[in-house]
């Protein structure tokens, strides 16, 4: 299999330590962890990631909206946000890889009494930067950020998100009014980003303290024409970068494709050739980073894949461009919708894409994306996709 | 705080469902060992005993999850007093999953 290169930039990547599976000899496992409306299931393969076990479902039926498995630290950590549909939310752990799971005791994630808020629904679950393995953190509805410093068995509500006086006006989207996104700054402790659905971007400078909205030139096509550009309010479904290039952030919209250059203060529309510019999954390159992934999407009132074909597309020049990933993906007859945590990538030298549809099909490219696989073709219907790897020599 | 609060009566049993029983050591039925006089007294009193259960009910503002049902001598306090219904001395509150589903 090729080798990913990084490619040159109008500015040079910083370079960055190595993933671990990159080039290890020591990873024995590749894991997949697919959240479904009905549970979660764990898949393993060796790294040629050619066959794939499946094991679930774990906590059937209970919806699995948010997935982690952390490698960070001395010991692994794999989380799953579950949510029932009687009983509520529940944040569980395993510290076999997924093969088992904690019993949920009282509920840890939740917002102060004094709030009037009571957690829906866990959306994201994100690592802590390198150097604090027992930090984590959780985007959760409605819209508010957690915080662990203890490896997640207390969690503390940001309260510069919580109080912020652009709160009230955050609306919910189809899906809630979630905070479904979060971005560190790998170098810069006081720096880090959200995005919630609506509300749009918001960037912190010390430490969580406070958030200023960062929405300039991303657009609110569901608002009246002469305030589609407002300070906040966008839809905006993800955001990601890579690491050795952070300040720069790619942003997929309810309507609109966008990449900024200064950590959001200013974004520009980047929907090159692409079939639509609405959509909601976004998945960043693991060692390139003018490589980004989407899954493009006809419209808010038909969301499925534009003409009925299953298209992956790929921008390797940040944006310039993008080309289709359709090499066996089905190209008629599929009206697919691919949500916004059912794309990802593993670490692996020739990166490994993985994404889940609405319909339950989960698709794999061991080849960054040149071609695909169908893993399984009738899981319950998928929303949430994330890549880890397991095991030691 | 939870709605509800403690008050003199009498002792009640609460029947919990399956799917709340890995919070009580597989006890799908639980005594109260201190009196109630009211549904939101019970939960309390369940919460005590088991937060984590209490949680499965009731979200952090003290709601009754929507699609969770209580019932005490076969009427759902939905239709009665909700949290204020009183508990009859030796009364049983069943805690079910509402029929919604997908």
């Amino acid at each position: 299999m090729a080798k990913a290169t990084v490619r040159k930039t109008s500015k040079p990547a910083r370079k960055t330590s190595k993933p671990a599976a990159r080039g290890s000899s020591k990873v024995q496992e590749a894991l997949l962890l697919v959240g479904t409306m009905k549970g979660a299931f764990v898949l393993r393969s060796d790294k040629s990631r050619k066959k794939w076990k499946i094991e679930g479902p774990h906590f059937r039926g209970e919806a699995v909206y948010a997935l982690l498995h952390d490698s960070r630290g001395d010991r692994p950590r794999t989380f799953a946000a579950t949510n029932s549909m009687h009983w509520g939310p529940t944040l569980r752990t395993s510290n076999d890889n997924g093969a088992t799971w904690s019993e949920p005791g009282p509920q840890t994630v939740r917002f102060p009494a004094d709030s009037g808020r009571a957690l829906a629904q866990i959306w994201q679950i994100a690592p802590g930067r390198a150097t604090q393995p027992n930090v984590f953190y959780c985007g959760v509805e409605p819209a508010a950020l957690f915080e662990s410093r203890d490896g997640g068995a207390n969690w503390q509500p940001n309260q510069g998100l919580l109080n912020h006086e652009h709160q009230p006006k955050w609306q919910p989207g189809g899906g809630g009014l979630c905070l479904h996104t979060i971005v560190l700054d790998p170098d810069n402790p006081r720096r880090m980003l959200v995005a919630m659905s609506t509300g749009g971007v918001y960037r912190s400078e010390d430490g969580g303290k406070s958030w200023r909205a960062r929405n300039s030139g991303v657009r609110a096509q569901f608002m009246p024409e002469e305030h589609r550009y407002p300070e906040f309010g966008q839809c905006v479904h993800k955001v990601v970068h890579h690491p050795s290039r952070p300040g720069r952030l790619f942003l997929q919209n309810h309507w609109g494709l966008y990449r900024s250059d200064d950590w959001g203060d200013n974004w520009k529309d980047i929907a090159n050739g692409v079939p639509s510019d609405f959509g909601f999954a976004m998945q960043m390159h693991p060692h390139d980073p003018d490589t980004v992934y989407i899954v493009p999407i006809e419209a808010d009132v038909f969301r499925a894949t534009p003409e009925a074909k299953l298209r992956v597309y790929r921008t390797r020049n940040a944006g310039a461009s993008w080309q289709p990933l359709t090499k066996g993906l089905p190209q008629s007859g599929a009206y697919e919708n691919v949500l916004r945590d059912a794309l990802t990538a593993d670490s692996f030298d020739s990166a490994g894409i993985y994404f889940g549809t609405r319909s339950g099909k989960l698709y794999g490219s061991s080849d960054e994306g040149a071609s695909w696989t169908e893993i399984a073709a009738a899981l319950p219907p998928i929303v949430c996709v994330k890549a880890g790897t397991a095991g030691a020599a | 705080m939870r709605k509800g609060g403690n008050g003199g009566g009498s002792l009640i049993t609460v029947e919990l469902p399956n799917a709340l029983c890995s919070y009580t050591e597989q006890n799908p039925s639980l005594v109260l060992d201190e009196p109630c006089k009211t549904v939101g007294d019970a939960l309390a009193a369940l919460g005590r005993k088991s937060p984590g259960a209490l949680d499965r009910i009731m979200d952090e503002r003290g709601d009754v999850r929507r699609h969770v049902n209580l019932f005490v001598n076969g009427e759902n306090v939905r239709f009665l007093d909700g949290l204020s219904t009183a508990v009859p001395n030796g009364a049983t509150i069943f805690v079910l999953a509402a029929v919604s589903g997908g």
